[in-house]
C-alpha cells in the first residue's frame, strides 16, 4: 500500500507546478469552488448543505476506501453506514429478541424458542442504509452542491486533487476547504493474523453471513454495544477487555453496564490482551491471549474476531503538509482552534477528524452548519462543545450528559460534590419478570445551594430518549432543586430522575421501595 | 352582633372586587396568626355577656388569654366573617386554645367540665390523631407517610366501595388499581403485538399466527398490583401510620366515623384532615347503563377477554383503552360525543386518533348511546347498543359484547359527611375548592389530588401536593405545590407526550400574533426497517416571540414520548427557550432529538414531510 501511494506523490509535485502555472485559470473556471468539503459524512454533508443554502458554490468530495475485508459503502460517512444508523438497528433487533421473550408474559402465545436469521435483518438493515445513501445524494442535488467521488489529497493550500475508483484524477480549488474525512477502526499492528482473519465495525453491519460465535476485542463503546446485540440476536459473544471498559466514562455507570450484559450472557475475558489470530482447518479461528495479571495463555476458537479497540483519524492520505496544514503528533487528528480553523486560516477540520472534538454525529453536524454560518457571514456563533449528552446503545442503555462523578471531584473537590442516586425498576420489566438490578440513575450536583447540575447518568430502556430532555435542563443551569420541583410523569423510567433523594454521602440504601 | 354600617362601608371601600379579596386572604393569615401564636385566643365583644363568662373562666384558671375585642376594632366586621368562614361558627366568643377549635361559651364549659381543656391548656392532643387522611390513594398515601416520618399520629381510613359491577380492589387508589399502572401495563402488552409483527422484518422466525391471552396477561398485571398493594399495607406499617380499611364519614367538627366491610362503626378524632378520596368513573344514567356496562373500575381485572367492545367516550382514559384493546387484537369502537381529549390540544388530539382509526380502531363521531340492552349473557354476553345522533334526528344501533363507559369521572366528596363540618364543595362538579396551600374553607380540612377544583388529575401532582402539606402542616416549611407546566403522557398506540399550553390556550393567553410554533413530522429509525408509517410522528413547539422565544408548550407524538418529554419538562422548569433548543446537541439516533433542529415554522406553511433522512 505504501508503494502504492508513493506514485500519485510525485504526480502531486507536477501537478503543483502545473496548477501554480493556471491559478487565474483555476480561479475562473469550472473547478474553483467558495468552499470544498473533503468527507461526506454527517458533519461534511450539514456544512456544505448549509452554506450552499446560503447561496455559496459548494462542493463535496467523498470516497470510502475499501475495508480490508473489502467492505465498501455509499455517500454519508460513518454514522449512516458503519455507526449510530445500522448499530442501533440491530440493537432495536435484540431489543425486540428481548420482546419476544417478554411478550408470553403479557399474554402473547409466542413459540418458546423463536430462531434469529442474520441475513433477513442485515438485508433489511443495509437496504434502509442504502436509501440513506441515495436520500443524501438526493439532498446535495436539490441544493446545487456538487458532489465527486473521489479521494482527495491537498495539492496546495487551496487546491486539492481527486482520484477516481478507476485513477481518473480532477483537480478542484475553493476558497475556503473544509476537512471532514473522519476515522477509521484501527487494527493492532503487532498481532499475527489481525488484519489478514479479523474484522471491524467497518464489516459487521455489511456481513451477509452470521459472524457465529464471535470474539470482540477492546471495551470501547462501539465493542460493548457490538457484543451486546450480537448476544441479543443469541449469538455467543465474548468481550476481550485489556483494562477499562467505556475509558471516559463514568466508571461505575461503565461496570453496571457490563455488568448487565455479563448477567444476560454476553462473556467477558478481563486483563486479557491478544497475542495471535490463525486459522484452523475447518475454518475456525483461534485466538492466543495473554492473562495479564498470571501471564498465563490461554487459547479460544472463535467464527469471527472483530477488533474495536480505537479509530485512527484519516487524515495519512490527505498530504496535509502540502498546505501546511499541523497535526497532532500522537494522534495524527488535525489541531483547530475554536471556530475549528486548522494552522492554515481558510482550512477548518469538524468531526471526528479534528484534534479533541467528541467522536459523535450531532456535534459535527451542528458544527458544520455552524461554520457554514460563520463562512457566509450570517452569524459568529462558535461551537459549544460542553454539555454534550450521549448514549451508549448496550443491551441496557447508558445515556449522559455532562460530567462523570470522577471528573466532577477532580475539578470541584469532593467536599464540593453531591451526589444523587437510586436504583428503580422500569414497571414494564414488573410483569416482564426481568432483572432490574443495573436500572440506576446518578445525578452529580455542585454541593452548595441551589446546587448546580454538573451531570446526570441513567441506565435503563430508552436511555437516549431521556436523557434528551435533560441535556437541555442542563443546558439552561438546572439546579438539583429546580429538577425536583419537576412533576414526573407517571408511569416512566424517566420520572425517577425527579424522584432522586438520596446522596452517596449519606450511605442510605438506594434501593427503590414500593412506589 | 352586627357592625356599624360606617365601618363596613369603609372597609370595602378598597375598590375593586380583586384587591379586596387580597384584603381578605391578608386578613385570613393575620387570623390564623392570631390563632397559631397565643395559647389561648379568644374573638370576643366587650358588651357580650358570653364573652365575659369565658375570660371569667379562664382567669379563674389562672390562664392568660390573648382577647380581640371585634366592637373595638376598625374591620370587626370583617374579622367576624373570616372567622366564620375559617370556624363555620358566626357568633362570639370564638376560642381557640393551642391552636384548636373549641367553639362557643358552650362548648368551652363542656370540654373544661369533660377534662378536655386541661388536656388541650397542658398541650396535650385532645384528639386521637394529628392527622387522619381519607382514602389511600397515591396522594393519601403520600401526605400520610411523609407527615409520620416527621413524628406525627396518622391515620389513614380507605375503603373501596365496589363498582356496579361488583369489582373492588387493595390499598392504593386509582393509579395503582384501576389506573396508571394496570394500563400502561397492558398498553404494554399492546405494544409488544406491534413488537412482535416488526420483530419478522428484523429477522425472528416463528408463526405468523400469535394468538393473545386475556386471562395470562390479566392474572400476571393483577398479580403485580397485588404486591404493590402489598407494598403499601407494609410502608404505612413500617412508618407507624395507621391503616384501616374502614368508609370515612365527618360526624361533627374533628370527628370521623369509620364503618368497615361489616357495618361496625367506630370514631376517630383528629386535628387535621386531609380529604384525597379521589374520583370514581361516571354512569351515563341512561337504561341498562349500570347493570350491562363496565367502566376501567372493572376492564383491568375482568376475568375473562371483552371481545367486541363498544368504547363510550374521549376522554383519554378511553381512548386509552380502545387503544390497547385494538392493539390485543379485538373488535373495538369508540363512541365519541363531541371532541377527542378535551382540553389537549387539539391538533395533537386529532392525530392521535386518526393514527388509531389507520390501525383499526372504528370511531362512531357526534353520537351518544340511549339505551343498552342485554341479548345474551355470558363472558362476555351480548349486549345491544342505540345511539342517537347530536347533529339530529337519526339513531344507530350495533351488538357488542362489551360496553365500557369513559365519559368522564366523579368525584367522592357528597357522601363524606362534608356538610356537616361546613367544608364547602362546588355543587356542580362535587370537587373541592382550595387555597394555594390545599386548605378547605374549614381551615382544619384541606384537600388533594383529583377532588381540587381547577387542579389537574394526575398521580404526580397529587404526590408532590400530599408532601409538601404534610411538610408545611408538620414541617415548618413554606414551599407550596406548583401546579404550573406539569408534563404528562397519553398512553394512546401512539404515545402524546406535553408539557405547558396547548396551542388553543397560548393562542388564548398570548394572542396568536405573538407566538411561533415550530413542528415537524419525524420517522423513528426503529420504525424505518419495520416498514411502519412514515410522516406519522409529529413534534411541536409553541414560543412567545415577545419573551426570547420562551418555549410554552411542548407536544410530541411518537413512540416513548413520556421519557422524552420529562426531560423538556425539567427544561422547561428552567426557562427553555428557542435559542437553548437550538444550542443543544441531540442524542442521535433518538425520537428526543428532533427538537433539537426544528426549523420550520408552522406560519411559513412550509412542507414538514420527512423524504430524506
Amino acid at each position: 500500500m505504501a508503494a502504492a501511494l508513493r506514485a500519485p506523490g510525485v504526480r502531486f509535485q507536477w501537478r503543483i507546478r502545473a496548477a501554480a502555472g493556471g491559478a487565474r485559470g483555476a480561479a475562473a473556471g469550472r473547478q474553483g469552488y467558495d468552499l470544498l468539503v473533503i468527507g461526506g459524512g454527517s458533519g461534511g454533508l450539514a456544512c456544505a448543505k448549509e452554506a450552499a443554502q446560503l447561496g455559496k458554490k459548494v462542493a463535496v468530495v467523498d470516497y470510502v476506501e475499501p475495508s480490508p475485508r473489502g467492505t465498501r459503502w455509499g455517500l454519508g460517512g460513518t454514522c449512516v453506514n458503519v455507526g449510530c444508523i445500522p448499530k442501533k438497528l440491530m440493537h432495536q433487533a435484540a431489543l425486540l429478541g428481548g420482546m419476544i421473550r417478554d411478550a408470553p408474559h403479557y399474554g402473547w402465545e409466542v413459540p418458546p424458542l423463536v430462531p434469529h436469521d442474520w441475513r433477513k435483518m442485515a438485508e433489511a438493515v443495509q437496504n434502509h442504509v442504502k436509501s440513506l445513501n441515495w436520500g443524501h445524494r438526493v439532498q446535495l442535488q436539490d441544493r446545487k452542491v456538487k458532489y465527486f467521488n473521489i479521494k482527495a489529497s491537498f495539492v496546495n493550500e487551496h487546491m486539492v486533487c481527486g482520484v477516481t475508483k478507476d485513477g481518473k484524477e480532477t483537480l478542484l480549488s475553493a476558497e475556503h476547504i473544509v476537512i471532514a474525512t473522519g476515522g477509521r477502526p484501527r487494527y493492532p499492528t503487532h498481532i499475527e493474523g489481525a488484519l489478514e482473519y479479523g474484522i471491524t465495525s467497518d464489516d459487521i453491519f455489511w456481513l451477509k453471513e452470521s459472524p457465529g460465535k464471535t470474539l470482540v476485542v477492546g471495551a470501547s463503546y462501539v465493542a460493548l454495544e457490538c457484543a451486546g446485540f450480537l448476544t441479543g440476536l443469541g449469538l455467543d459473544a465474548t468481550v476481550m477487555v485489556r483494562s477499562i471498559p467505556l475509558r471516559g466514562f463514568d466508571q461505575q455507570m461503565s461496570s453496571l453496564v457490563t455488568e448487565y450484559m455479563a448477567s444476560h450472557g454476553t462473556r467477558f475475558l478481563r486483563g486479557c490482551t491478544p497475542s495471535r489470530v490463525g486459522r484452523l482447518p475447518d475454518g475456525q479461528l483461534q485466538v492466543t491471549w495473554e492473562d495479564l495479571a498470571s501471564g498465563k495463555k490461554d487459547v479460544g476458537t472463535f467464527d469471527t474476531v472483530l477488533w474495536a479497540i480505537g479509530r485512527v483519524p484519516e487524515t495519512r492520505s490527505l498530504h496535509l503538509e502540502n498546505a501546511g496544514v499541523n497535526t497532532h503528533p500522537n494522534s495524527q487528528k488535525i489541531l483547530v482552534d475554536a471556530g475549528e480553523a486548522t494552522s492554515v486560516p481558510h482550512i477548518y477540520a469538524i468531526g471526528d477528524v479534528a484534534e479533541g472534538r467528541p467522536e459523535l454525529t450531532p456535534p459535527a453536524v451542528m458544527a458544520g452548519k455552524l461554520l457554514a454560518r460563520r463562512l457566509c457571514g450570517q452569524s459568529s456563533d462558535l461551537m459549544d462543545y460542553d454539555n454534550v449528552p450521549t448514549t451508549v446503545f448496550t443491551p441496557l442503555e447508558y445515556g449522559c450528559v455532562g460530567l462523570s462523578e470522577e471528573e466532577a471531584v477532580a475539578r470541584h473537590g469532593e467536599e464540593h460534590v453531591e451526589v444523587y442516586h437510586a436504583y428503580y425498576k422500569p414497571l414494564e420489566f414488573t410483569v416482564a419478570e426481568r432483572d432490574a438490578s443495573q436500572c440506576y440513575i446518578k445525578m452529580v450536583c455542585l454541593r452548595e445551594p441551589p446546587q448546580l447540575v454538573l451531570g446526570l447518568h441513567f441506565l435503563g430502556p430508552n436511555a437516549g430518549e431521556v436523557t434528551q430532555g435533560f441535556a437541555l435542563g442542563i443546558k439552561c443551569g438546572a439546579s438539583y432543586a429546580q429538577v425536583m420541583r419537576t412533576l414526573g410523569i407517571h408511569p416512566t423510567c424517566a420520572e425517577e430522575v425527579a424522584k432522586l433523594r438520596i446522596t452517596k454521602r449519606s450511605g442510605l440504601d438506594p434501593t427503590v421501595t414500593g412506589c | 352582633m352586627s357592625s356599624p354600617p360606617g365601618r363596613r362601608a369603609r372597609l370595602s371601600s378598597p375598590g375593586t372586587g380583586r384587591s379586596s379579596s387580597e384584603t381578605r386572604e391578608e386578613l385570613r393569615r393575620r387570623l390564623l396568626g392570631l390563632i397559631e401564636g397565643n395559647r389561648v385566643m379568644i374573638f370576643s365583644k366587650s358588651y357580650c355577656p358570653h364573652s365575659t363568662r369565658v375570660k371569667e373562666l379562664f382567669s379563674s384558671l389562672g390562664v392568660e388569654c390573648h382577647i380581640l375585642e371585634l366592637d373595638q376594632v376598625d374591620d370587626g366586621a370583617s374579622v367576624q366573617e373570616v372567622l366564620s368562614e375559617i370556624t363555620n361558627q358566626r357568633t362570639v366568643p370564638n376560642i381557640f386554645v393551642n391552636k384548636v377549635h373549641m367553639g362557643g361559651c358552650e362548648q368551652t364549659f363542656q370540654a373544661h367540665q369533660s377534662g378536655v381543656l386541661e388536656k388541650l391548656l397542658q398541650g396535650d392532643s385532645a384528639y386521637d390523631y394529628d392527622l387522619i387522611v381519607i382514602g389511600g390513594g397515591s396522594g393519601g398515601l403520600a401526605c400520610a407517610q411523609e407527615a409520620a416520618v416527621l413524628g406525627k399520629k396518622v391515620m389513614v381510613l380507605d375503603f373501596v366501595l365496589p363498582s356496579p359491577q361488583g369489582t373492588s380492589w387493595g390499598l392504593g387508589g386509582t393509579c395503582v388499581n384501576v389506573g396508571c399502572i394496570p394500563k400502561k401495563l397492558m398498553h404494554q402488552a399492546a405494544l409488544l403485538g406491534q413488537a412482535l409483527i416488526d420483530s419478522r422484518k428484523f429477522g425472528w422466525e416463528y408463526n405468523q399466527q400469535v394468538k393473545h391471552n386475556w386471562e395470562t396477561m390479566t392474572e400476571a398485571i393483577q398479580n403485580h398490583i397485588g404486591s404493590l398493594n402489598w407494598g403499601y399495607r407494609l410502608s404505612l406499617r413500617e412508618k407507624a401510620v395507621a391503616y384501616v380499611n374502614s368508609y370515612g364519614e365527618f360526624v361533627e367538627h374533628h370527628k370521623i366515623k369509620a364503618t368497615n366491610r361489616k357495618g361496625q362503626e367506630t370514631c376517630y378524632t383528629a386535628a387535621k384532615f386531609v380529604i384525597a378520596t379521589g374520583e370514581r368513573p361516571r354512569y351515563l344514567g341512561i337504561q341498562g347503563d349500570k347493570e350491562y356496562c363496565i367502566t376501567s373500575d372493572d376492564l383491568f381485572s375482568l376475568p375473562y377477554c371483552p371481545g367486541k367492545t363498544l368504547v363510550v367516550g374521549a376522554s383519554y382514559v378511553a381512548l386509552e383503552c380502545a387503544g390497547f384493546l385494538a392493539g390485543l387484537g379485538l373488535d373495538v369502537t369508540v363512541m365519541v360525543r363531541s371532541i377527542l381529549l378535551r382540553g389537549f390540544d387539539q391538533e395533537m388530539a386529532e392525530k392521535v386518533g386518526s393514527y388509531m382509526e389507520q390501525h383499526g380502531v372504528k370511531f362512531l363521531r357526534k353520537f351518544v348511546p340511549v339505551m343498552i340492552q342485554q341479548l345474551e349473557k355470558g363472558s362476555p354476553g351480548k349486549l345491544r347498543v342505540v345511539a342517537e345522533s347530536t347533529e339530529g334526528p337519526g339513531a344507530v344501533e350495533g351488538v357488542y359484547n362489551t360496553v365500557l363507559l369513559a365519559i368522564g369521572r366523579d368525584s367522592c366528596t357528597r357522601k363524606i359527611g362534608l356538610e356537616k363540618i361546613g367544608v364547602k364543595i362546588n355543587e356542580k362538579s362535587g370537587k373541592i375548592p382550595v387555597n394555594d396551600v390545599e386548605q378547605t374553607n374549614v381551615p382544619y380540612v384541606y384537600a388533594i389530588g383529583d377532588i381540587l377544583e381547577g387542579k389537574l388529575e394526575l398521580t404526580p401532582v397529587a404526590i408532590q401536593a400530599g408532601k409538601l402539606l404534610a411538610r408545611r402542616l408538620f414541617g415548618g416549611r413554606l414551599e407550596k405545590c406548583d401546579y404550573i407546566n406539569v408534563p404528562t403522557t397519553v398512553f394512546t398506540p401512539l404515545e402524546y407526550g406535553c408539557c405547558g399550553l396547548s396551542e388553543e390556550k397560548a393562542i388564548e393567553v398570548h394572542k396568536k400574533e405573538n407566538l411561533e410554533v415550530y413542528h415537524t413530522l419525524f420517522w423513528p429509525l426503529e420504525w424505518t426497517v419495520a416498514g411502519r408509517d412514515n410522516n406519522t410522528c409529529y413534534a411541536k413547539i409553541i414560543c412567545n416571540k415577545f419573551d426570547n422565544e420562551r418555549v410554552v408548550g411542548f407536544h410530541i407524538l411518537g413512540p416513548n414520548a413520556g421519557e422524552v418529554t420529562q426531560g423538556f419538562a425539567a427544561a422547561m422548569k428552567c426557562g427553555l427557550t428557542k435559542q437553548l433548543l437550538d444550542d443543544t446537541i441531540g442524542i442521535h439516533p433518538t425520537c428526543g432529538e428532533v427538537f433539537t433542529t426544528l426549523e420550520i415554522t408552522k406560519a411559513s406553511g412550509l412542507d414538514i414531510t420527512q423524504k430524506g433522512c
